[in-house]
């Protein structure tokens, strides 16, 4: 029946639905990321860690449901449209799919988040899970959390307890330049830099804090030159895309020789763009870790990746986990089809991650608890380089389990 | 400044207004609406409707300003986008204030704001048509798609703000949580825009808008303050665009900054263009095959924006018309009875023309799949078809055929050429 | 006063470059009448030859050969494309070049994926040619303000005081009185285009490393390049010119410049409300000069067009 409707269906949205004769029950997961446009290199490499994830940890180990199914990943281009994304979320709970991943954009997962929490109240037999995997603004679990949502990705937040550490740690640090995009997240890391600095340095003295709006700024020039006269001892920034380019190259090329801490300072043309020029200043907050691999497991499995994806990068560790932590849950449930029970499966679990050690998805608000490391820009040591560069990023800072105890103000209606 | 459109779209002023005639596709588009839903069932397919409904609305109302005032805006997801972050903000307020508001009203409010701001920005805007209102419209689109960012408490920012619709007062036992309920809402809204700004274009308001667009100065002899008709045009345009909004923001439940920019308004100039900016079903053709090419063919391959551009430019240099105007050329061998003369070239073209198309989008695949596909993944299936997108067997048999085929199309065309003359000539048969 | 220099001097590295994009633009639609909506693709185009160019043969061959490369291409299309199109009038033609840059951005990322490229300045620039109070100011800067200055100052030279100007500022005005003294008017326009669109790769050769080389290089700079023109005055290649350092500066100052809404309105005598995110008037009280300085050349750009439709300098309409 399911077959006959996606031909009925399939003059408007064929291709996709119909799966070849399967020896294997075939767990969809449905990938919504932006894979054509200006940000299609974000979604691509999301995409080859999740491909790489399912493969090597999930299919050929033949774990899931003991080997009587496998996940598939099925793309859809979301096109970083809030609306294209609403439509292909549409498409795959047609297809059947139950399980959605997406992260480029906190704005789309906003936007995914409230039409998921509504599609689940109106349709109660075709529930799905929403997981994000990287969109990284504190609201998701905090005011704006839902059962359906589970973040894999370090929040905003928890990066900047990591990242602030390792400020409070460098005692050369006098004055601080906080300087980011201005929409949700920008002002999300800010307010966080502010806070931590506050309660860990209160003697830091913040010299800059300001706003510039996102993907407008051709020449970040006139903004190095205030971080400049600033005499700033470091840079905090949740600069992304375009705009971490420019500012950085900017920053380093009006003089700057301090610390550039960011959130999203390397890969996808970045570490390249900022070459030798970037080693020892560029630092960046993140999920688990790729330099120095954790253990000869993870060494492997990132050299597989590689060797697989050698154009792409390993950037972001802590998509490795999504598909292997829901086959857990699925696993437990038994089947693949009570949505609501592989939610509760979820809730809590404990997951030995593979780049982010141990890993937790906090009950309260479904926030994953993980490894947080601060990482700093180089060429030497690297076991794996970004963008084929010759350089990368090596952990500096390891937190393990970090911010495991963080408040949140989320109040959680379990269905 | 003239315009390029040679519209026909200007018919008989004698005729009646309303007559069986006129009634009669009305009824048959109406009907048709109403039930494509038993065909087409899964809410994805209504999603995708929807979206084409609103589209439709959003490409005639551009059109009341492109194909009948002449006037090129590369603003006018501005006034869609008014209208549908005020329709969403009642919509909230339905919710959270009590305010009472049956869903199926909404966007009549949300077209008397984009009417209210094409008032107000009009009333500068329209004091010159061509490349003065072009550029007007540029810079009002990049302000207020830049306020939308920096304007949180009204425009939410980048998140956007979004609402529910089902919490208004329920209308005849409908709630609108299910998609079906939304299409029907979204169609019959469609259909009273439809014939609204069907209607407009024959007014006489909207037939000196056409006079203007063709002669600014002559239209003044007339009497007609050229800039009174554009205003006034714009005006009734933006009232549309809001109604376009009004029925995103029920259909998507979420506006944000993507709904007033360049890029959208971008989109709706290509859309209403392919369809044909000189006939009213223009933009309805574009909206229509748009749509299904950005959902559809982006399913299948990942650089249907390229194609989308060659098909856009292409259509700008060889058939500025649109798909409108190529259906259009054949009203003159019809009415002379020779519309059969063109069926047996035409079924000779069809295949090779055919081949040709997808042997060169095959050769554009193969190699882009060869230039971007990662590391060791050299297998690619290609209309059914398996095989290494980076041997050179794959590429070269795509080469040959495509080769093949245009050298058929080519010797073909001269008697399609030939046979379109003939049937055009009003002469004799045969 | 050091800080104000330096900005002084960036504004005017933004303005010159600015001025390159203008001045062809400007070239063109004097020339045509037709708004290249295409120009910031063949900026964009500039750019990415010269990457390509310079990974082969370094930095120097990329700035000779790509701009020359990007006029021929330029020159194909107004031959083979917009000269097609002209018989259809100006929004056409407006509508065709719109279609153009969707379709060359495309082109761009089908051949070169759509990640930032490492195009960089060469080695023999690389290196701080002054300092004013710590800021460094990059050679490669210095040497971006002599290209841009010796492009304008051959451009007058040619257009003032040679034959081939003489006869494309008459074709200008008289089309058909020059194509009738024997003139080749399409040749010309085709010139004019090729040249036109060189100087904007020539401007994308040069603004590639400083700015980025990645598919979004267009649309950020193309809708500005216009709003310079019209600013400036359609058709002036001073006005282009005045227009350019204007919106220059403009950008450097307001970003440079934390003047924020709060000091002014408390100043004028407001209070500011206890809980300010709460307030329905949040964003004008945490509204400040950096934020808003990427739309201010669009809101003078409203402004000229409704007070004064001909521009700066401009000395007709449309």
């Amino acid at each position: 029946m399911n077959k006959f409707k996606s031909l009925l269906v399939g003059a408007v949205v064929a291709g996709l639905g119909a799966t070849s004769a399967m020896a294997q029950e075939k767990i969809r997961i449905a990938f919504i990321d932006p894979l054509s446009g200006p940000f299609a290199s974000t979604g691509n490499q999301g995409l080859s860690i999740y491909r790489h994830a399912v493969d090597e940890l999930v299919n050929k180990r033949g774990v899931l449901l003991n080997g009587a199914a496998e996940f598939e990943i099925v793309p859809f281009d979301n096109k970083i449209s809030a609306k294209e994304s609403l439509i292909q979320l549409q498409v795959a709970i047609d297809q059947g799919i139950r399980f959605i991943a997406q992260g480029a954009s906190s704005g789309v997962a906003n936007a995914l988040t409230d039409a998921i929490k509504k599609h689940n109240k109106r349709n109660p037999d075709s529930q799905v899970i929403f997981l994000n995997h990287s969109a990284v603004d504190p609201a998701l679990t905090n005011d704006k959390c839902n059962f359906w949502h589970f973040r894999f990705d370090a929040n905003a937040d928890i990066k900047m307890d990591a990242l602030t550490d390792d400020i409070a740690g460098n005692e050369d640090i006098k004055k601080v330049y906080i300087i980011g995009q201005d929409y949700s997240f920008g002002k999300a890391v800010a307010a966080a830099a502010v806070r931590f600095l506050g309660e860990k340095r209160p003697d830091i003295e913040i010299v800059g804090n300001e706003l510039h709006p996102i993907g407008k700024v051709k020449d970040f020039t006139p903004y190095a030159r205030k971080v400049i006269a600033s005499e700033a001892d470091a840079v905090i920034t949740g600069n992304w895309g375009g705009d971490m380019v420019g500012l950085g190259k900017a920053v380093m090329g009006a003089g700057f020789t301090k610390p550039i801490y960011t959130y999203y300072g390397a890969t996808s043309g970045i570490t390249a763009n900022f070459g030798d020029q970037g080693d020892g200043i560029v630092k960046l907050a993140g999920a688990g870790q790729v330099n120095p691999p954790l253990s000869a497991d993870a060494e492997a499995f990132t050299t597989s990746y590689y060797e697989k994806f050698p154009e792409l990068d390993l950037g972001q560790p802590q998509m490795a986990n999504v598909a292997p932590m829901l086959a857990v849950a699925i696993n437990e449930v038994g089947n693949a089809d009570d949505v609501k029970a592989i939610a509760y499966a979820l809730e809590g679990m404990e997951y030995d991650g593979i780049l982010t050690g141990k890993t937790v998805m906090r009950e309260s608000d479904h926030q994953a608890i993980q490894t947080v490391t601060v990482q700093g820009q180089t060429s030497e040591g690297l076991t794996f380089d970004y963008d084929n560069s010759g350089h990368g990023m090596i952990a500096e800072t390891i937190v393990e389990l970090a911010s495991a105890d963080a408040p949140t103000t989320c109040k959680m209606k379990r269905p | 400044m003239s315009t390029a459109s040679k519209t026909q779209a200007v018919s008989n002023p004698n005729r009646r207004l309303i007559s069986l005639s006129n009634l009669l596709p009305w009824a048959f588009a109406a009907l048709f609406l109403l039930c494509l839903p038993l065909i087409f069932q899964s809410s994805s397919a209504l999603t995708i409707m929807n979206q084409m409904a609103i589209t439709i609305v959003f490409a005639l109302s551009y059109n009341m300003l492109l194909g009948q005032g002449g006037m090129l805006s590369f603003g006018h997801a501005v006034y869609m986008g008014l209208g549908g972050f005020f329709a969403m903000h009642v919509m909230n307020m339905v919710e959270y204030e009590g305010l009472w508001l049956p869903l199926p009203f909404l966007p009549v409010i949300g077209g008397l704001f984009g009417m209210f701001f094409a008032f107000l920005i009009g009333s500068f805007s329209t004091r010159r048509a061509g490349t003065v209102f072009a550029m007007i419209s540029l810079g009002v689109g990049e302000l207020i798609a830049a306020c939308s960012i920096i304007i949180v408490v009204f425009f939410g920012g980048e998140e956007g703000i979004s609402g529910d619709r089902t919490m208004g007062p329920e209308v005849l036992g409908v709630d609108f949580a299910a998609q079906s309920e939304v299409y029907y809402l979204t169609v019959i809204w469609l259909l009273i825009a439809t014939v609204l700004m069907y209607l407009f274009s024959r007014t006489p308001i909207g037939r000196i808008a056409n006079a203007v667009r063709d002669n600014e100065e002559r239209a003044e002899f007339l009497g007609y303050s050229q800039r009174r008709v554009r205003w006034m045009s714009f005006i009734a345009s933006g009232f549309f665009a809001g109604i376009a909004g009004s029925l995103f923001a029920i259909n998507f439940e979420i506006l944000t900054e993507e709904n007033l920019n360049l890029a959208t308004s971008g989109s709706i100039l290509l859309i209403t263009f392919l369809g044909g900016v000189g006939f009213f079903v223009g933009p309805i053709i574009g909206a229509i095959v748009f749509t299904l090419l950005q959902t559809v063919l982006g399913l299948y391959t990942e650089i249907w924006s390229l194609y989308l551009g060659i098909l856009f430019v292409s259509c700008v240099m060889f058939f500025p018309g649109g798909f409108a105007g190529i259906i259009a050329m054949h009203r003159r061998p019809l009415a002379l009875g020779k519309l059969n003369l063109l069926f047996g070239p035409y079924l000779k073209v069809v295949i090779p023309a055919l081949t040709s198309v997808l042997s060169l989008a095959a050769i554009l695949e193969i190699s882009f799949h060869k230039r971007h596909s990662f590391g060791d993944d050299h297998e690619m299936s290609l209309y059914g078809i398996t095989f290494d997108s980076h041997g050179y067997q794959a590429l070269g048999f795509t080469i040959v055929i495509a080769a093949i085929s245009l050298f058929l199309v080519s010797r073909i065309l001269p008697s399609i050429k030939a046979a379109w003359d003939e049937a055009n000539h009003a002469g004799d048969a045969q | 006063m050091a800080l104000f220099l330096v900005n002084i001097l960036d504004g005017l590295v933004t303005g010159l470059l600015l001025f390159m994009l203008c001045s062809g633009l400007t070239l063109i639609f004097s020339m045509m009448g037709v708004l290249n909506f295409a120009h910031a693709s063949f900026y964009m185009l500039g750019a990415y030859f010269a990457y390509q160019i310079s990974t082969i043969t370094g930095f120097w061959m990329g700035l000779l050969v790509a701009p020359i490369i990007v006029g021929v291409f330029g020159a194909a299309i107004e031959r083979y494309g917009l000269r097609r199109v002209h018989k259809y009038g100006h929004v056409p033609e407006l509508i065709f070049t719109f279609g153009l840059a969707l379709l060359i951005e495309e082109v761009i990322q089908f051949f070169w994926g759509k990640s930032q490229m490492a195009y960089s300045e060469p080695e023999a620039l690389n290196f701080a040619a002054f300092a004013i109070a710590g800021n460094s100011f990059p050679a490669y800067k210095v040497f971006m303000i002599f290209v841009a200055m010796g492009l304008f100052l051959t451009l007058l030279y040619i257009l003032t005081k040679t034959r081939i100007g003489m006869t494309i500022q008459a074709a200008l005005s008289y089309p058909e009185t020059v194509q009738n003294l024997g003139h080749n008017v399409p040749l010309v326009f085709m010139g004019v285009f090729g040249v036109g669109t060189a100087m904007a790769g020539l401007a994308g050769v040069i603004a590639g490393p400083v700015l980025g080389t990645f598919p979004g290089m267009a649309v950020q700079l193309g809708s500005i390049v216009f709003v310079t023109i019209v600013i400036g005055g359609l058709g002036s290649l001073w006005g282009a010119l005045v227009a350019s350092l204007i919106i220059g500066w403009l950008q450097t100052f307001a970003a440079a410049y934390n003047v924020a809404m709060e000091d002014i309105l408390t100043a004028v005598g407001f209070t500011k409300p206890e809980n300010i995110w709460d307030h329905p008037l949040q964003d004008l009280w945490t509204l400040t000069l950096p934020q808003i300085g990427p739309i201010l050349p669009y809101l003078l750009m409203v402004f000229v067009l409704v007070l004064r439709p001909q521009g700066l300098m401009g000395k007709r309409e449309t």
